[in-house]
């Protein structure tokens, strides 16, 4: 502290517990309201202060929208694609850092500029593609004539046909392409000493081994900033799980069931259930923020300055 | 820095390259191109392809007054979410910069917003924000009929942009935060020889000096606004009541989705394509140009 300034110190404090209030309040009101009984939950003004069935009404909303298996599902899509986006932006970056080839900085930009096409901007095409993975290529072979010499030279028609709805590899792999990852780990690259290269070199190391055994250990503090924003941004995606999802009971992930959970129009208005399934729903991804903090801070910082 | 320690070898670059580029071919630029063919083609209605309509897809949406509402009604939404969440992440960073005792016990929770799915934000805002429950449910007891999101159009709009505001603090304070920490600590005291108060100091020398932050954030929050905010509209409004919380990506899934205009959808894709595009330049160029001060 510089001077001392007492009163400023009071509008200190009195800001950040007004941020803090404001921050806590919904986070509050999930919890009270998901532990009141359905004729609590419906009074009004609501009591503020929590009663005793949450666990109750945890185990409604757990039942209700079918949170067992959803919750499997959403651990499987958000682990899948983080290890995916991990290990493709270090490859990548690996690639383009150590190795000196023409193209390199034309892949790089390929890769960076998709930061511009999110997928909310790309959904209805990218839904067809989905349907089947293989159309670009399919597409190719059909303009250079190659499906049209091999069935006139074999009489069997080239179709690539790989269906991505409703199954884990669509779910994940059309997010696992990463601007942000690529780029976090190049700037990272970057800043390894030619020295060290030089000296793995000449203790007979190639760039496999290099990348082994010296890149990814110095690599970790990133890696775990990078693992922390992945997956909570993993698991709490929307768009893409709604659209290629039509079977929601075998391969639903947590987020949609949200919707379920909200109290019809004219139906039982049970919001004790639904904050109750909120909460659970929210909590995964909060625990990591909250336990990784320190880490994930320092990723997202370093990301885009 | 330019590295001069390199790596030779043909084929193992690109194949560790590989996996990478084709995923960005086939879910990004693959798409993007059909978008784009689709937006400038019509589909036959008894099947027989696309047929060359020119720019007759655009014209339409163009000519079209409840495509310019949507538009309007997005801009508002970008400002007014953009607005309220960095005003108030702006101030929380400002204080928690002062690193008085507890801060940190304070920080740690103005983060917590950025790991919520924004549905499930939206779910305990609907609840909060339901005129017959709970909160609002005794104003509306008073005056009954104050408010009421599901049929008001105004409050529903409200409600969500809220919601999102909510949503935005805790990313918008950690780079607020990190920006200001970053600032040399000379130049603060500097600030208090010259006889500067700290609350002086935060909007004369410490605004100023974080503005290369301030436009970047700005640029990422209006992004997200126009992007981000499809999950929190469809659960709490679904674009209703009466259209009145139909934003630009959610015209673009209730068309193309629901009406299977793939069409009509596409050229909306681009329109909001060129409007990311736009934004991300001006990031990059613009702001990384004038706005910096060191």
């Amino acid at each position: 502290m510089i001077e001392r300034s007492p009163i400023f110190n009071i509008v200190t404090y009195a800001t950040m517990i007004l941020g803090l209030l404001l921050v806590l309040t919904p986070f509050w009101i999930v919890i009270v309201a998901g532990s009141l009984s359905l004729q609590e939950v419906s009074q009004v003004p609501l009591k503020l202060w929590p009663s005793n069935h949450l666990l109750e009404n945890l185990e409604v909303a757990w039942t209700r929208a079918d949170l067992g298996p959803k919750m499997i599902n959403s651990l499987i899509v958000a682990v899948g694609v983080t290890v995916g986006k991990i290990t493709l932006a270090a490859l990548s970056a690996f690639s383009i850092v150590f190795f000196n080839y023409r193209a390199r900085m034309l892949c790089f930009w390929l890769i960076f500029i998709t930061l511009m096409l999110p997928l909310e901007v790309r959904i209805v095409p990218t839904y067809s593609i989905a349907a089947n993975a293989l159309q670009p290529f399919q597409v190719i072979l059909d303009t250079l004539g190659i499906t049209w010499l091999v069935e006139t030279v074999s009489g069997v028609r080239v179709g690539l046909e790989w269906n991505l709805l409703n199954s884990y590899t669509g779910l994940i792999l059309p997010l696992v392409a990463t601007a942000t990852g690529t780029f976090l780990y190049r700037q990272f690259f970057m800043t390894i000493p030619d020295e060290l290269v030089e000296a793995s070199k000449m203790d007979g190391s190639g760039p496999l081994r290099f990348f082994f055994e010296v890149l990814l250990p110095l690599s970790r503090t990133n890696m775990l900033a990078l693992a922390t924003i992945m997956f909570v941004s993993s698991w709490n995606q929307y768009l893409w799980p709604l659209l290629i999802t039509t079977d929601r009971a075998n391969f639903g992930t947590v987020v949609m069931q949200l919707k379920a959970l909200i109290p019809a129009q004219n139906g039982t208005p049970d919001w004790n259930v639904t904050m109750a399934g909120a909460l659970i729903i929210m909590l995964p991804p909060l625990l990591v923020v909250a336990l990784m903090q320190r880490w994930f801070v320092r990723g997202l910082i370093s990301r885009d300055k | 820095m330019e590295r001069r320690a390199y790596y030779r070898n043909g084929t193992l670059p690109w194949l560790l390259i590989a996996p990478q580029l084709i995923l960005v071919l086939v879910f990004f630029y693959w798409p993007t191109s059909q978008a784009l063919y689709w937006a400038f083609t019509l589909e036959q209605p008894w099947g027989g392809g696309n047929s060359w309509v020119g720019l007759s897809n655009f014209l339409s949406i163009f000519g079209d007054g409840r495509y310019w509402a949507t538009v309007g009604r997005s801009a508002f939404y970008a400002i007014a979410a953009t607005g309220i969440s960095m005003v108030i992440a702006l101030t929380l960073a400002m204080f928690a910069d002062r690193a008085l005792k507890g801060t940190k016990l304070f920080q740690s929770v103005f983060v917590w917003p950025y790991a919520i799915a924004a549905p499930a934000a939206g779910v305990a805002f609907r609840f909060i924000f339901a005129p017959e429950a709970g909160i609002i449910g005794s104003i509306n007891e008073m005056w009954p009929g104050i408010w009421n999101p599901a049929t008001n159009g105004g409050h529903a709009l409200a409600m969500v942009i809220v919601c999102h505001a909510w949503l935005g603090i805790g990313y918008n304070f950690i780079f607020f935060l990190a920006a200001l920490q970053m600032l040399p600590r000379s130049l603060t005291e500097a600030g208090a020889m010259d006889g500067a108060r700290p609350f002086q100091r935060m909007i004369d020398l410490q605004l100023p000096l974080i503005a290369p932050t301030v436009f970047f954030l700005l640029i990422m929050n209006l992004i997200s606004s126009f992007t981000d905010s499809f999950g929190l509209i469809d659960v709490m409004t679904e674009g209703g009541p009466i259209n009145s919380t139909e934003v630009m990506v959610y015209k673009l899934y209730v068309d193309g989705f629901k009406g299977l205009d793939y069409s009509g959808a596409a050229a909306q894709s681009i329109v909001l394509m060129l409007l990311v595009i736009a934004l991300t330049f001006v990031q990059f160029r613009w702001v990384e140009k004038r706005v910096h001060y060191n």
